[in-house]
């Protein structure tokens, strides 16, 4: 390589740091190519080496996630993950992230958040049966004014899930919400997809790839025809949101729910014929169709998806830009190979079965065009007609770029700088009496009627999450929900959680916490976790104390992992959720999937029978840091408790799976009647949620507790409901596991939730009545 | 008795409805593409005694709910499978809004008047039992299904309403709550020959225990067993 290549010229910097590249790795760009990038060729490298395309900043972290179990046929680094139920049945999972496109055009942007995570789930041959969704806002301050600009995003985003999703049948079956300041400017739109795998054909249980083999064979892109839309939406995603929103409206796509709807029956035809052998033709046995591999086309559109195909493969490819279907002309080379354009996939397919493959989504009204080859020149080269318009080497593009010097630095004060107002002083409010709540009732329906925990029914009623028929357990319903497998005695149990302010207070126990609640509520419910896909969100990387949480936190993702022997098996890292005035907290979301061998022994959240005891099974103590209490009485900056407790109760991991292991024993034995995890609100809010989910009322010797003992969010709880005549068994069984627990009251009758006094057995109570109408108001009138 | 489910671009609940007859029911099922049908299609519809045309978003609910799908050739087909056969129609949800839109049954499915989607389940009263899809339910019980639309509000002329009513074809009504602004509460209603019936309710949602109560397996029961 002659010696002045080594270097980028003038111009090739100036339109590399245009398109988001820094000067090394232009510099890389130039030494991998031997020669000045062209125009096209520069794009490639912008999509395929940004942040979200390439996990530059996060990759070497990731890998301290475990990944291994023997029930995972496919790990981190494909469109999805994949679980083995059994020998006939596996599930492909992920969670993908929308929060750039949805914080700029919320309705479109979380509209095509659910498309994309679909056609993931469709890459790898799944049938999508299942949606939850994770979202962030800031607080929504509903005082006389209905429109604020959270309350116009949050309906946004709403409207977008509901479009997108109830037109493809693809159930919502849960999710989550926080309100926060700190995400006024970067609202988070998380999405979990959960697909079904059958076995099929001499494929048995194998998932399909994003996988590009055997010199010869065609390149197929099938869905909607290629238009100007979305272009450099991958590198939007990967820098700050600055400036005018409304000027970044142009990246984000626009989703079309009923081309998606076809291009998964089309598609899922296309597997399930790719699996067989074809028929005999004219005699002769022809060892044709066979589907090689698919991928969605989403961030960086065909510039990311084909270099990863091919790399996979260990092949190239060769792209001819005239046989892609236009929507609009004329297109310049660089937009359809970038365009972002939504509900297309492509396709690797054995040369002489393009017609039948192509049949199968012309049948759906869909396009179908052999638009490529695979070649045993490990390059992408694009040609349009005759001209050659790129040649790069795969590895160069999918490699990604030269590791990012991103530094780490601990910040002074856990959680300052994170969330600015953590780092302010302690307000001059009196100092809270723990001691003794002032009024137990007015602050539990307080609590209730708070928008980060009362009912999110005016969300979900606006989402199907009953088609497809399989929700047994569906939104509001339960700690997770439950879907059964037709034609099995399973269900699958979904979840998805994780709470910000904890990461903000410590990002190492925010994402332990994360995982540990995900697993807490599956297990409630009486499954055994299987596997983890993980949802990152944090602010900018270059910054190194974000850095720092980032590590910290993928640190507790994976300690917590370890303890509890649950694989992750997909995710999605989202940088750069930051604002000149304010940064997101850290935010890991986990997303969890677990398994009921038999669904009829799922336990319910409700309490069920009038003198069924109460117990709390767990740690018996605690602090009252980071708590939703905390949050509401307090203000945000008490959060931060001075000499109170430490900012965060730790998770003790090995007590925790020790716990989560006992729980299950008692939902296999049939010894509870139901099960509820202490989380955000802490014991009160927990009990009066199972009161109104069964509908029946509960006697609590509590009279008298501490704030943080009623209120508090330390780790590792739950509440169940025993028989009286499995009372004994399940003393045994914790016993023996060296369990704390205790005997709170009993269920009753009565649809009353009273504390009884220790010594004068004076009653104060709430009417089920009261608590529900809290409950149900948590939200009211933000959808009006 | 032979049914078939027709598969519309869009159709989102062919398979539910597939699943139930076929597997609930135990009515042996075909699910039928739409072009597969009618005058160029292979496969004629007399064959089956009951068709179902699902819920869904056909063609994407673009223009109107139904407005598209009615040109389809299975739902051209319709007409003469009614005049020349005596085989039952049955449209869920999206396949009312069909049936409406194909001048099948009276009135128009609008927008909710929320404005928004729901999906819950809603307690209906059962109007009139004397017809082959409630045969199996007593006039004036109630039962539990639920619903998942966008476009629900039953909307029709005011004679067209008296039509209705002196004929007796109005067979659902939604007890306490009038979810989506119908008139009259109406939530599923049959033609004067009692041989065409629409629902925005899904029954085929409630048929096992796991899933509710049961409610809609009593309800296309009826269908069975005439």
């Amino acid at each position: 390589m002659p010696a002045k290549l080594a270097r980028p010229s003038a111009e090739t910097l100036a339109a590399g740091t245009r398109q988001g590249l820094t000067p090394a790795e232009l510099a890389r760009i130039v030494e991998i190519l031997g020669r000045e990038p062209g125009e096209l060729e520069l794009g490639l490298f912008a999509l395929n080496w940004s942040e979200h395309c390439s996990y530059k900043s996060s990759k070497h972290f990731l890998r301290k996630l475990p990944s291994e179990s023997p029930r995972v046929l496919q790990g981190p680094g494909e469109n999805a993950g994949v679980i083995q139920l059994d020998d006939e049945l596996a599930v492909a999972f992920k969670v993908e992230s929308h929060n750039h496109p949805s914080a700029v055009e919320p309705f479109n942007g979380a509209a095509t958040g659910i498309g994309g995570i679909i056609r993931d789930i469709l890459g790898m041959g799944a049938r999508p049966i299942a949606l939850l969704d994770s979202l962030r806002f800031g607080e929504p301050n509903v005082g006389a004014h209905r429109n604020t600009p959270v309350l116009d995003l949050l309906r946004g985003v709403v409207a977008g899930i509901a479009h997108y999703g109830n037109c493809v049948g693809v159930p919502t079956v849960g999710g989550e919400l926080y309100f926060d300041d700190a995400y006024a400017d970067d609202p988070l739109v998380n999405v979990l997809c959960v697909g079904l795998l059958h076995q099929r054909g001499e494929r048995g249980l194998q998932p399909y790839g994003a996988v590009a083999s055997g010199v010869g064979n065609v390149i197929l892109l099938v869905g909607a025809s290629t238009g100007r839309d979305g272009i450099h939406g991958a590198t939007f995603a990967s820098e700050e949101l600055v400036g005018e929103k409304e000027a970044k409206r142009p990246n984000v796509q626009v989703g079309d729910p009923f081309k998606a709807k076809l291009l998964i029956e089309a598609t899922l035809e296309a597997c399930n014929v790719g699996a067989r052998r074809a028929v005999p033709l004219r005699g002769q046995a022809q060892d044709l169709p066979l589907l090689i591999g698919l991928q969605d086309l989403g961030a960086g559109g065909l510039s990311t998806a084909l270099p990863e195909m091919a790399a996979r493969g260990g092949v190239g490819i060769e792209l001819q830009l005239e046989k892609i279907p236009l929507r609009t002309r004329p297109m310049t080379p660089y937009e359809i190979l970038l365009s972002e354009s939504q509900e297309r996939m492509v396709l690797c397919v054995p040369t002489g079965s393009e017609l039948r493959f192509s049949r199968i989504f012309h049948k759906w009204g869909l396009e179908a065009a052999v638009i490529g080859r695979v070649i045993a020149e490990k390059s992408f080269i694009i040609r349009q007609e005759q001209h050659l318009l790129a040649q790069v080497p795969i590895e160069g593009l999918a490699g990604g770029p030269p590791p990012p010097d991103c530094a780490l630095a601990a910040p002074d004060v856990v959680g300052a700088g994170l969330v600015p107002a953590l780092a302010s002083p302690a307000p001059a409010s009196p100092q809270p009496a723990w001691e003794k709540p002032a009024d137990w009732q007015a602050r539990l329906l307080a609590l209730l009627a708070a928008p980060g925990i009362g009912s999110r029914r005016p969300i979900y009623q606006q989402y199907d999450h009953t088609v497809q028929i399989n929700t047994v357990v569906g939104p509001g319903a339960g700690d997770a929900a439950v879907l059964r497998i037709k034609d099995t005695p399973y269900g699958l149990v979904l979840t998805i959680d994780g709470n910000g302010r904890y990461g903000a207070l410590d990002p190492y126990q925010g994402g332990a916490i994360a995982v540990c609640e995900a697993a807490r509520n599956l297990v409630a419910v009486g499954a055994e976790p299987l596997g983890i896909t993980d949802g990152l969100n944090f602010a900018d990387p270059n910054d190194p104390e974000v850095y720092w949480a980032f590590a910290q936190a993928i640190q507790g993702l994976a300690d917590a992992a370890q303890a509890l022997e649950i694989p992750f098996v997909s995710g999605n890292v989202s940088f750069y959720n930051q604002s000149v005035r304010r940064k997101i907290p850290p935010t890991p979301i986990v997303g969890m999937v677990g398994l009921l061998r038999d669904i009829n022994k799922r336990v319910p959240m409700g309490f069920q029978a009038p003198g069924d005891l109460i117990y709390r099974i767990g740690r018996a103590r605690g602090g009252i840091g980071g708590s939703e209490f905390l949050k509401l009485f307090y203000g945000r900056g008490e959060a931060f408790v001075p000499n109170a407790s430490p900012l965060l109760d730790k998770v003790e991991l090995a007590f925790e799976s020790r716990l989560l292991q006992a729980m299950r024993a008692l939902a296999q034995q049939g010894l509870i009647r139901s099960a509820h995890d202490i989380s955000e609100g802490g014991l009160l809010v927990t009990l009066a949620e199972s009161a109104l989910a069964g509908g029946r009322g509960a006697e609590l010797d509590l009279d008298g507790r501490s704030e943080a003992e009623l209120f508090g969010e330390w780790q590792s709880r739950f509440i169940v409901s025993v028989a009286p005549e499995a009372a004994d068994s399940v003393a045994r069984l914790l016993g023996e596991r060296e369990l704390p627990w205790a005997c709170l009251g009993r269920v009753v009758p009565e649809p009353l939730l009273s504390l009884i006094g220790a010594h004068d057995h004076h009653h104060t109570s709430l009417h089920l009545d009261e608590l529900r109408q809290a409950h149900e108001q948590a939200l009211e009138g933000f959808f009006a | 008795m032979r049914a078939a489910v027709i598969v519309l671009p869009g159709s989102n609940c062919d398979h539910d409805a597939f699943y139930v007859l076929s597997q609930v029911l135990g009515v042996p099922t075909d699910l039928l593409w739409h072009e597969d049908v009618g005058a160029h299609g292979h496969t004629p519809l007399l064959q089956y005694d009951l068709i179902i045309l699902p819920g869904g978003f056909s063609y994407g609910d673009y223009l109107r709910a139904g407005a598209i799908a009615r040109f389809s050739p299975a739902i051209l087909a319709l007409s003469d499978y009614l005049a020349r056969g005596c085989g039952l129609v049955l449209g869920i949800c999206n396949g009312f809004q069909i049936l409406t839109e194909a001048g099948l049954l009276p009135g128009a499915l609008a927008r909710n008047i929320t404005r928004q989607f729901i999906c819950q389940t809603v307690r209906l009263r059962v109007e009139n039992a004397d017809t082959p899809l409630t045969s199996a339910l007593q006039t004036g019980e109630e039962i539990e299904l639920p619903i998942a639309h966008d476009q629900g509000r039953y909307v029709v002329a005011p004679n067209g309403l008296a039509e209705l009513k002196r004929n007796r074809q109005v067979l659902l009504t939604y007890a306490g709550e009038n979810p989506n602004g119908s008139e009259e509460a109406i939530a599923g209603i049959c033609d004067p020959k009692r041989r065409v019936f629409g629902l925005m309710p899904h029954p085929e949602r409630n048929t096992e225990l796991l899933l509710g109560n049961g409610d809609g397996l009593r309800l296309l029961r009826g269908l069975k067993q005439t």
